[in-house]
């Protein structure tokens, strides 16, 4: 395995809505990558080598799933949690590291905090904090991209605690109005920091949330890749025949703490905890494999190992990648530098020169 | 007198004035049980329960609409958001209807409501968790807004705030947060708004500040005493109301200014200091006012120890004062 996750090939199995059998070892490939990605990601910002880290352990079949049920034309609109998405779309693992660390390598240039990242070249579009804004954006591409008649759908990916924002009802009223061909991902990992779901929303799931926009909602076990599977593909066969749009909710659980800043035994029970990872999506795909012999033990072993030391070497070369220029700070802010940007950046440039503007 | 830091004198002058009234009460997002992501309300949830200490579905909006609703039913609501950086998506709710209710009911609704919030950069934020949006909200007519810098203050201006009758938009410097402590009084203790502190003498030049960078420029007077300018650091403390007279008595005596912001520099807060100075203090400048401010770009994540302002770059602007005349 090279240092991307397997990427999917469009989808051409007889039953559109069935994951075709040759993909599965791929899509547990993308997941372990994505698991072993997180907990270096943790250690890394432990020994405060990144700065901030954002996990996703738990929602690797959520993630895999849905990416894997896509066409590389659909674009995404992500959060801040959706590692496995970007592995899926083929986001090299250095290029996320290059993001994390903010270094030269970082498209980004290194302006966000980690796991903000976003890469035009796999249509996936770079993420802002603020939660829910990405959904609305997300109606309008879609709204776009009929009116241009080009057939693809746009996906946002979206937590339980974002339901509540503003942008969740815009956009799922917009898409409503509009019959936009959008996909409303919302990963319902049971936590919104220490706000547990059922403290989010008196609605019995988030899916029936959908009804009331005039379009359907269904829940789907997150933690199975061919529930998420099956009902991406059939969401994006509804929006691709003018039907509109639909919101998933996949049911995971959020096996870490909300980021490194975060400690989940304030607000959450070890309990809950025990019962949420005898559901680890890694441990029933592997299970599922091993059932069907398309994984052996030692072939597991073997792939855990290759993975760690692939992901340690992307890491080394994302550590030596010079830092990122300091005179790019002022650019991007519009497309062209204003005479006031001109003449900051200047005075920026003579202070570094005079060792006057170092903090 | 208790030694605290910040937000510690944070969290005792919202226990104190829940204790003392009724009324008080918090609402935000993860305020309870989690005791707030940066702790400032740590324990209020064991000691005045969930319906005094509320955790919110995940909506700015929500959380300021209800607060303005509380408090024109006669509550006292104290109103957390998480970083100021989300407050965005309650703009409405503050700047339509919070700053204007009193006025646009001819004085019958008054709406008294605090909103407290972390500002400011300094701990590896990005983007969205390092903002200072300070100058949107100052410019917005019937809201006060406050910034403390010191762990006394922090605890005086908040018991003030929570007993003004206007809504008061509390901003907090979560970069030094936990960085300095200090002596805060016990018991009740109110700072008066309107009334700027002056954190260290001075006669040559006037530093301008107000929150996170007032160390910063106690930082940069020390370098600057060492080569014998004395440097004036003024603590603005409330921008609204803000204590012109303390600005020109200091500016009397120095004739120089140097004004210090995180928020970028082009309609910042510093631009109506600069104003200020322009109408009432000409006759008294030596040299022109120079500013020392965020560039006017996004905040940076992996460049922003260069983006915020440092010592380095006070020193040398008030140097650039003092040569100037
Ligand atoms: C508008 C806004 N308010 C507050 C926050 C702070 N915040 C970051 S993540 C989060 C919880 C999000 O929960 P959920 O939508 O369930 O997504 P999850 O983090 O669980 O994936 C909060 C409150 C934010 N990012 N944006
Ligand atoms: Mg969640």
């Amino acid at each position: 395995m090279s240092e991307s996750a397997p990427v999917p090939e469009v989808a051409t199995s007889e039953n559109p809505t069935e994951i075709p059998a040759a993909d599965l070892p791929k899509i547990y490939r993308a997941m372990v990558l994505a698991r072993v990605v997180d907990e270096r990601c943790l250690t890394l910002q432990r020994q405060g080598r990144i700065g901030f880290y954002v996990p996703l352990q738990g929602q690797e079949a959520a993630q895999v799933g849905s990416a894997w049920a896509l066409d590389p034309e659909d674009w995404i609109f992500p959060a801040y949690r959706e590692l496995a998405v970007a592995l899926v779309r083929g986001v090299p693992v250095k290029l996320l590291l290059d993001q994390f660390i903010g270094n030269s390598g970082d498209v980004l240039k290194g302006r966000q905090m980690p796991n903000h990242y976003g890469y035009r070249e796999f249509r996936f579009v770079t993420a802002s904090s603020p939660v829910g804004t990405q959904i609305s954006q997300a109606v309008g591409a879609a709204m776009a991209a009929r009116w241009k008649g080009e057939e693809i759908v746009t996906v946002t990916y979206f937590g339980d605690g974002t339901t509540s924002s503003n942008d969740f009802h815009a956009g799922l009223n917009f898409a409503g109005v509009f019959k936009a061909p959008t996909i409303f991902f919302c990963q319902n990992n049971q936590w919104a920091i220490s706000l547990p779901r059922d403290r989010q929303t008196k609605s019995e799931t988030l899916a029936v949330k959908a009804t009331a926009y005039g379009f359907p909602g269904v829940v789907v076990d997150g933690t199975d890749v061919h529930a998420v599977y099956r009902a991406v593909r059939e969401a994006r066969a509804r929006a691709l025949a003018g039907e509109g749009p639909t919101l998933i909710e996949a049911q995971v659980y959020r096996l870490g703490p909300h980021s490194t800043s975060d400690d989940p035994r304030r607000y959450r029970t070890d309990a809950e905890l025990a019962l949420w990872k005898e559901k680890d999506p890694l441990a029933r795909m592997k299970h599922e494999l091993l059932a069907a012999a398309l994984l052996t033990e030692d072939d597991d072993v073997a792939l855990w190992e290759t993975t760690r030391k692939e992901v340690v070497a992307a890491f080394e070369a994302a550590e030596a990648t010079p830092p990122v220029d300091p005179l790019t700070m002022f650019d991007d802010v519009f497309a062209e530098r204003t005479p006031a940007l001109e003449a900051q950046r200047a005075e920026f440039e003579e202070s570094q020169k005079a060792g006057t503007g170092k903090s | 007198m208790t030694e605290l830091t910040i937000v510690q004198a944070i969290n005792r002058g919202l226990a104190e004035a829940m204790r003392a009234d009724p009324d008080v009460l918090v609402l935000g997002e993860d305020v309870g049980v989690n005791g707030g992501v940066f702790r400032a309300t740590e324990g209020l949830h064991k000691e005045f329960g969930a319906d005094r200490v509320i955790d919110t579905p995940l909506s700015e909006t929500g959380i300021i609409g209800a607060a303005i609703g509380m408090a024109l039913y006669g509550l006292k609501p104290i109103a957390e958001i998480q970083f100021v950086d989300f407050i965005y998506p309650a703009f409405d709710q503050i700047v339509s209807e919070l700053a204007k209710f009193r006025y646009r009911s001819g004085g019958q609704y008054p709406c008294h409501v605090v909103i407290r919030s972390p500002y400011g950069g300094g701990i590896k934020g990005g983007l969205y968790h390092s903002q200072s949006p300070e100058a949107y909200f100052a410019h917005t007519a019937g809201l006060k807004v406050v910034i403390p810098s010191t762990p006394s203050d922090a605890k005086g201006l908040l018991t003030t705030a929570i007993h003004d009758p206007d809504p008061v938009l509390f901003l907090e410097p979560k970069r030094i947060y936990r960085a300095v402590s200090g002596e805060v009084p016990d018991g009740e203790h109110r700072v008066p708004f309107g009334e700027a502190r002056i954190a260290r003498e001075g006669s040559d030049v006037t530093l301008l500040a107000y929150g996170a960078m007032i160390p910063t420029c106690t930082q940069a007077a020390e370098t600057l005493a060492a080569s014998g300018v004395q440097a004036e650091v003024v603590d603005l403390r409330t921008l609204v109301p803000l204590d012109e007279a303390a600005i020109l008595a200091s500016v009397e005596k120095t004739g120089r200014v140097v004004i210090v912001h995180e928020a970028p520099r082009f309609c910042g807060y510093g631009a109506e200091l600069a104003a200020l100075l322009a109408e009432k203090a000409f006759f008294s400048l030596k040299a022109p006012v120079q500013r020392v401010t965020g560039y006017d770009t996004p905040f940076p994540y992996a460049l922003e120890n260069l983006y915020l302002p440092s010592a380095e770059r006070i020193v040398h602007a008030a140097r650039a004062a003092v040569a100037a005349g």
